[in-house]
């Protein structure tokens, strides 16, 4: 299992860098200008003294050089400089003192580091996103397990048809129609997310609580769909097998014939799928949040792809990937774990 | 005596009466909403519209235009004049006086040095300065005094007020943007997000294309002022969640720039918490008309210059009667209502700038046929298309994606249909369409079209400089990469004679007659049509007292005097 999980790590870095490559040639094949938003009152030749002041002027594969240094080698060394300097892990370590000033990644739009725009959005984006993980996971796994269980009963049918709603209406539409409900006819919830919204008591908490509601309950739906139908498919492969007649005759109970000999074995396939779409909460939900007004990754990443903003861009989905080749890891080692009959070795 | 005082302080109590109520920090926070949300506070980096006017709440200029297009004093004393000494006799140089005792938030006087500061800082080459051309021709900027500040032009410049005037061109600190000079303008994060300024509010937290929290600032110059303690300046989203979130939930006081449709916005104001308000500037939707021709057969770099002109769009009749096809009302009530006006000007504002011409505000579909068929521009084929020398009338009009625009090139398509033209559409991302990237063949500055649609304005009250696109020079050619602002490729001699007469003269009367003159020859002799002269709708919240839209300057320019109105 180790050799298996350190050779796909290794396998991972080419991967990475072909990947990198790809997103960046891409971007520099796209139509688009970084002073598109600029006034017309500004004449061209000072819109080009801007391109030049952001390094737009310089061949890609320079570009592309310059960027790679910046994300692999400077950007670490900013990490090691926090982790020793400020942060409470491992503040008590020397400062190490890496990073001399040279230049990160900077965005286009905003003229300071892409980094911290990040870390600065990743919270809202797990707490939005991954909420919304958690409670679309909690609702579909009992729904799936009963639709299962009584197939074709009324509920697995209303359960059918509600998934499908969920499948096929996309966030741009339930998430206005939640905001013409909830906060313009009822006004139960705000429509805005208030994103200087510091939780330090029981009202601010319950702000908190309100403004996320609506944001979580679009993007359940959604997760909610995928994971009930999964889990339910499961379940009915499960069903029929002999080892379940079996623990029946032995006299089991329902209740423990389902939840353990049953649903223990249709897991595995689900966790898989779960692992394998979490990197989704990180690239964040870029129409929800958008809608919403969820300072979160996928707001940031819309913004920079109408900005035209590169850098920004390339960083964001560089990112994304990473994640999906990571998850893409940890679902082939847990599915390894979970399930003794395969070995990777 | 005993009764000058009191008559003095009775009518001191009523000039200072709406302030009496307040002082300063006592309305609370008020929340403020643009759907394109601030990436930067120092806007000689971005240019972008939101970032100018999110910091002219923080950075202010000496002088700013106020609702009506007039120059008042901010920082400055006065504003300087030929006529109180201020503009030199030649008109080769300007003396501002700052008032004295300002202070900038952090407490440290406010002098000339930073106003020099700010010269080196836009002009410096490596910069990449968005508002350079608000120090066009300027020699020098030299400080003799603490407070007064001298900048030289190198020629006469009738229209002294482009630099340090106007929400674009503030004053920066001199003390923290020092090492900002140049190419290390990039590397002031801190400097760049938390700019200190002379303005009402200081910034507290700047999270980057999402939400700015503002505090009053404690050395401001009115004792009274800001009436709000906080701002909250939220970004992001769509226009229409803007309107809807304060017109119809409250959450928010004040939201910028609604481009929505008029019966969106009445259904809006209808919820009741918010009314729109609007304000004519002079930003003009026009169709220009390709002077050149744009045929795919042409080899590139042949297409749209001055080597092929248009086949028939020079034709008098042609372009007269695409005009007179048009329906100006119509498109009003269509694509802007209360935020548009009929458009028959080049410069539809200032009113002493705007020319007109007859029929602009009436469609005249047979008067366009007729001239037609007078001009012997006929359907000599059959095929429901006329011909003029046996080219059909048959044009490509683009413009850029946008709902609006969209239906307005259906019921032009429609009406020039209707007088004999064929009439095919195309519509481009507007990040391409105004890219000015010269490799890209779907620009507006390349205009591979006959003709097409948007929308141009231009700073300030004086047109002089953007009356200068329609100069033969300034036509977008390969020899200059596609650049310039001449989009029509409009060439008159008679044009360019009278714009160099215009640079010369510093008479206002006759300034405006010239810009008349001028604004008509282009209508007049087919470098485009005026179709409407678009306003700027913004909503504020029924609760929220002492907004006075401006067009001319940072629509946030009076943020100092917004206060709260009590309800009861």
């Amino acid at each position: 299992m180790l050799t298996f999980a350190v050779r796909r790590l290794v396998l991972a870095v080419p991967t990475l860098l072909f990947i990198s490559f790809v997103i960046f040639m891409l971007l520099q094949l796209a139509p688009g200008d970084p002073m598109a938003q600029v006034p017309l009152t500004v004449p061209p030749e000072v819109k080009e003294k801007m391109r030049q002041a952001l390094g737009v002027g310089e061949p890609p594969l320079v570009q592309y050089w310059k960027w790679l240094v910046q994300v692999f080698w400077i950007e670490p060394k900013v990490f090691i400089d926090y982790l020793t300097n400020s942060s409470t892990l491992l503040g008590w370590l020397p400062d190490t003192q890496l990073y001399q000033g040279e230049l990160r990644v900077i965005s286009w739009q905003t003229r300071s580091p892409v980094m911290d725009i990040v870390i600065q959005r990743i919270p809202q984006t797990l707490w939005v996103v991954g909420m919304a993980y958690i409670v679309g996971i909690l609702i579909a796994l009992p729904i799936g397990i009963y639709s299962a269980y009584r197939q074709y009963s009324v509920f697995d049918q209303s359960g059918t048809f509600i998934t499908m709603i969920g499948f096929s209406i996309p966030p741009f539409f339930t998430g206005p129609l939640l905001i013409v409900i909830f906060s313009v006819q009822l006004g139960w919830f705000p429509s805005i997310y208030d994103t200087t919204l510091v939780v330090d008591s029981w009202a601010a908490f319950k702000l908190q609580l309100q403004q996320m509601i609506l944001p979580v309950m679009v993007l359940a739906l959604q997760t909610t769909a995928q994971i009930s139908r999964y889990m339910r498919a499961s379940m009915l492969d499960n069903l029929n097998q002999d080892y379940v007649r079996t623990a029946r005759a032995k006299g089991l109970s329902e209740a423990v014939v389902v939840t353990v000999h049953v649903l223990r074995n249709s897991m595995i396939p689900v966790i898989t799928v779960i692992a394998l779409n979490v990197p989704s909460i990180f690239g964040g939900a870029i129409i929800t949040e958008n809608v919403f007004k969820v300072n979160g990754i996928g707001q940031l990443l819309i913004t920079a792809l109408f900005a035209n903003d590169l850098p920004m861009v390339m960083t964001l989905t560089f990112i994304f990937a990473v994640l999906i080749v990571l998850f893409n890891l940890i679902a082939d080692i847990l599915y390894g774990l979970l399930d003794p009959r395969i070995r990777y070795d | 005596m005993k009764l000058k005082s009191v008559l003095l302080g009775a009518a001191a109590a009523v000039a200072l009466a709406p302030a009496a109520f307040a002082e300063r920090g006592s309305d609370g926070e008020v929340k403020i909403i643009y759907w394109q949300a601030p990436s930067i506070l120092t806007p000689f980096l971005s240019g972008g519209t939101k970032d100018v006017e999110a910091a002219s709440m923080i950075l202010e200029p000496l002088a700013r235009y106020n609702e009506q297009g007039e120059l008042v004093p901010w920082l400055a004393a006065e504003i300087p004049t030929v006529a109180n000494g201020g503009v030199s006799e030649d008109l080769t140089s300007i003396t501002w006086k700052i008032t004295p005792g300002l202070l900038w938030s952090d407490g440290t006087p406010f002098t000339s040095a930073d106003v020099a500061f700010t010269h080196e800082y836009c002009t410096h080459p490596e910069g990449g300065c968005a508002q350079l051309t608000k120090f066009n021709g300027v020699t020098s900027v030299e400080t003799p005094d603490d407070l007064t500040v001298v900048v030289t032009f190198d020629g006469p410049t009738p229209n002294p007020y482009g630099p340090f005037v106007g929400g674009e061109s503030p004053i920066l600190q001199a003390a923290q943007f020092a090492n900002c000079l140049g190419a290390a303008a990039s590397t002031c994060t801190e400097q760049n997000f938390n700019p200190i300024g002379t303005g009402p509010f200081v910034v507290d937290e700047f999270k980057p294309n999402d939400v700015i929290t503002m505090s009053a600032n404690p050395n401001y110059r009115d004792p009274a002022k800001p009436a709000f303690a906080s701002v909250t300046f939220k970004g992001g989203g769509d226009a229409r969640a803007a309107g809807q979130a304060v017109m119809e939930t409250g959450e928010f006081d004040y939201a910028w720039n609604l481009q929505l449709a008029p019966d969106v916005i009445a259904q809006m104001e209808a919820g009741g918490k918010g009314v729109p308000v609007a304000g004519f500037g002079p930003l003009l939707e026009r169709i220009m008309i390709n002077q050149t021709w744009a045929d795919p057969s042409l080899p590139e770099g042949e297409r749209s210059t001055a080597m092929h002109p248009h086949p028939f769009l020079q034709e008098p009749a042609v372009y007269k009667a695409m005009s007179m096809a048009i329906d100006r009302p119509l498109l009003v009530e269509i694509g802007y209502g209360q935020a548009g006006k009929i458009g028959c000007s080049w410069v539809p504002a200032p009113e002493a700038f705007a020319s007109t011409f007859e029929g602009c505000d009436v469609q005249d579909i047979d008067g366009a046929k007729a001239m037609l068929d007078e001009a012997g521009i006929v359907d000599s084929d059959g095929d429901g298309v006329r011909e003029h020398n046996g080219v059909p009338l048959s044009i490509l009009y683009q413009t850029s994606t946008n709902a609006v625009r969209q239906d307005f090139q259906a019921l032009i398509k429609e009406w020039w249909e209707q007088i004999g033209f064929e009439v095919e559409l195309r519509n481009v991302d507007s990040s391409v369409f105004f890219g000015g990237d010269a490799g890209s063949p779907d620009t507006f500055q390349k205009f591979y079209a006959d003709v097409q649609m948007y929308a141009n304005t231009f700073n300030g009250t004086d047109p002089q400089s953007y009356l200068g696109n329609g100069l033969c020079a300034n036509a977008p050619r390969p020899e200059t990469q596609w650049q310039g602002e001449n989009i029509s490729r409009f060439c008159m001699e008679e044009f360019d004679a009278l714009h160099a007469e215009l640079s010369a003269t510093a008479d206002m009367a006759e300034r405006q007659r010239i810009g008349r003159e001028l604004s008509a020859m282009m209508t007049d002799n087919g470098g485009m049509i005026p179709l409407v002269h678009r306003g700027r709708l913004s909503a504020h919240a029924n609760t929220l007292g002492g907004v006075v839209l401006n067009v001319w300057d940072s629509e946030l320019w009076n943020v100092a005097d917004w206060y709260r109105i009590e309800s009861n």
